[in-house]
């Protein structure tokens, strides 16, 4: 977010400028989709950044991302082979210090949200460290219903909305 | 008739600050009508809200005159009497008890008929009621607002009072005037010179830009508190309306701050804890009430308002939050999943005594106390559905207020008959604010620059 505030007053101050020209310039600025976006921003923190560590760490695990039920915090067995597969490569990267995220979905009330968020981010970091992560590396983070990845108001967004999310801190 | 009494105490006390509660020398010599008002007490137009739903009452409320127009900082004193009368309809018609008569069938009042009233004339509008009252700008910079209700068809004057107010507060001047007619006409406590705290919602979905805001109950001098740098969520105003409690994501350390609105300093409650967020005042507000998750699970705390170590108050390994204390302080409703599901149970305040009172269908959240202590709010989640709800502290008498896809965060307005909540839009998600009342039917969308969430309704102010 904080990425984006600059360049976004950027697009501001260019457009002011061109209102304040007085001639019409010949050729067309190009079209706003042309400009390049800015770089995705890396978890949902405002102090995370992505360094070549967590871009390694993304490109080698299974993903950095399990799902849970509605209302549920239990990790699946889906859930616990993405997280044995983030374990071997903090195991092989033993200085490398972890937030886990934890995401709901729209249909639960705020403040509930943010406890249950609690629960998910929790369960994923107690599995991690009984697969022999250090719980010292590991902090966690509620997000509740505040930071959803996908946008609707259906079953399947809010399926991927009910999440816990790794991310490398260093 | 109590809350007749209740009324007028809060009156008195704003006579020691801001506004005046002795009425000012009446624009003329007092009128032969103010004797009568004793005698004519028991045919006075009242209406009634407890035995049902009676029909809106019609009331005329021209522009005030004024002896001098006068500049003022706030506009001349012409102007500001058409203001005026307009602060005073909006408030008493999004009270859903009161109908003003169309602008086309009022007419001007000249100065001296502001205790003469026309009666024959407003008879003739089928209004059961008359507000008419006065401007004037003071030696000193500051107005009076003399604020005068009639009684139609009786012929006889109900309120006569005054507010000294700073330009700059004029519109409390309405407010106060709209406040003392509301409680005299229906016997309810006043709720309209009052603030609201919310967030104010911006952006995309997926990133939703969140900022804490106040201003008053009708939308009117809006004020951003933080800059949205930070999530915020959740915001309560102070019963002593000096500060606000409100949950921060600042520096990914999320946790409850307190905002002073005076000195405009922002503090961590209690600092190197665990998530803690849900805060809520004490009546008296002495204590914080708050949840706090450690190790994934969530119980509720109290610590002192200024700080300290947080005591515990339950204790089960389900999820514990959403605390609201009684209004005399002494029991304390939450929501807590101990059963499987999402359900509201009362306790004491120390925490004994903790039985659940939900058992309709459907999970139960974010209950409130009502601050006349006889109802307890809520969202109700089932059926596809979030829905505000109240029901009493016992757990009978559940009534559903709203019927919408996303509505959540029930908070009362100080009379304990409006509740204040936000209304989120399938899809989108983008929340608005609206009012309810006790009834279900008045209900009200609130003004916001931006998107609204999380309202909080401070208390009457003095």
């Amino acid at each position: 977010m904080t990425k984006l505030v600059p360049s976004l007053m950027l697009g501001v101050a260019l457009v002011a400028t061109a209102a304040c020209s007085k001639k019409p310039p010949k050729e067309l600025p190009p079209a706003p989709t042309e400009t390049p976006a800015p770089a995705q921003p890396y978890g949902n923190g405002e102090t995370t950044q992505a360094t070549p560590l967590s871009e390694q760490f993304r490109r080698d695990v299974t993903s950095d991302t399990i799902h849970f039920a509605l209302d549920q915090y239990d990790v699946d067995q889906e859930s616990r082979a993405i997280l044995d597969s983030q374990a071997k490569w903090l195991v092989a990267h033993p200085n490398v210090r972890i937030t886990v995220e934890g995401h709901c979905d729209e249909r639960g009330t705020r403040e509930y949200n943010l406890a249950l968020g609690d629960r998910r981010a929790n369960a994923a970091k107690n599995y991690l460290a009984a697969q022999g992560v250090s719980a010292d590396r590991i902090s966690t983070i509620s997000y509740g219903k505040e930071r959803p990845i996908a946008m609707g108001s259906d079953e399947a967004a809010w399926a991927q909305n009910r999440r816990a999310v790794t991310i490398v801190l260093n | 008739m109590k809350f007749r009494t209740l009324a007028l105490a809060t009156l008195c006390l704003a006579g020691t600050a801001h506004a005046q509660i002795t009425p000012p020398p009446p624009p003329i010599a007092n009128s032969p009508q103010a004797a009568a008002q004793a005698q004519a007490q028991d045919q006075q137009p009242v209406i009634d809200i407890v035995g049902g739903i009676s029909a809106p009452m019609p009331i005329a409320i021209p522009a005030m005159p004024t002896a001098a127009v006068v500049d003022t900082p706030a506009g001349s004193t012409d102007v500001l009497g058409q203001k005026l009368a307009d602060v005073i309809t909006n408030d008493l018609r999004g009270s859903g008890l009161f109908t003003p008569v169309p602008p086309a069938q009022l007419r001007t009042v000249a100065f001296p008929e502001v205790t003469a009233p026309a009666y024959d004339y407003w008879g003739g509008t089928g209004a059961q009621s008359l507000v008419q009252g006065y401007v004037r700008a003071n030696a000193d910079g500051s107005l009076t607002v003399g604020c005068y209700l009639y009684d139609v068809l009786a012929k006889v004057e109900l309120i006569r009072q005054g507010f000294v107010v700073s330009p700059a507060d004029w519109r409390r001047a309405g407010h106060k005037c709209a406040d003392a007619i509301y409680s005299r006409l229906t016997g309810e406590g006043p709720y309209f010179d009052t603030q609201v705290v919310y967030i104010a919602e911006s952006g995309p979905k997926n990133r939703r830009r969140k900022q804490l805001a106040i201003m008053d109950q009708d939308g009117a001098n809006h004020r951003f508190l933080t800059n949205g740098q930070s999530i915020t969520l959740t915001p309560r105003l102070s019963p002593k309306l000096n500060a606000i409690l409100y949950m921060s994501f600042e520096k990914d350390r999320p946790s409850i701050h307190v905002y002073d609105l005076n000195s405009r300093q922002d503090r961590t409650l209690v600092s190197n804890v665990a998530l803690n967020f849900a805060p809520h005042w004490s009546p008296d507000a002495r204590w914080v009430l708050f949840s706090m998750a450690i190790g994934g699970n969530t119980d509720i705390y109290r610590v002192p308002a200024s700080g300290g170590t947080p005591e515990r108050l339950t204790n089960s390994p389900g999820i514990d939050t959403g605390g609201s204390y009684s209004p005399d302080g002494s029991k304390i409703v939450f929501e807590s999943d101990r059963g499987g599901s999402q359900q509201l149970y009362v306790m004491n305040a120390d925490g004994s005594n903790q039985h659940r009172i939900s058992f309709g269908g459907g999970r139960y959240a974010a209950p409130a106390w009502s601050p006349r202590g006889d109802q307890i709010a809520f969202t109700r989640m089932g059926g596809g559905a979030f829905r505000i709800g109240v029901m009493n502290p016992s757990g009978g008498g559940e009534q559903l207020l709203t019927n919408s896809w996303g509505d959540e965060g029930p908070s009362w307005a100080p009379n304990g008959r409006v509740i204040i909540f936000f209304r989120s839009a399938q899809g989108s998600g983008r929340p608005d604010l609206w009012t309810v009342d006790l009834t279900g039917r008045a209900t009200r969308k609130v003004p916001t620059p931006l998107d609204g969430s999380d309202p909080n309704w401070g208390a009457v102010r003095p």
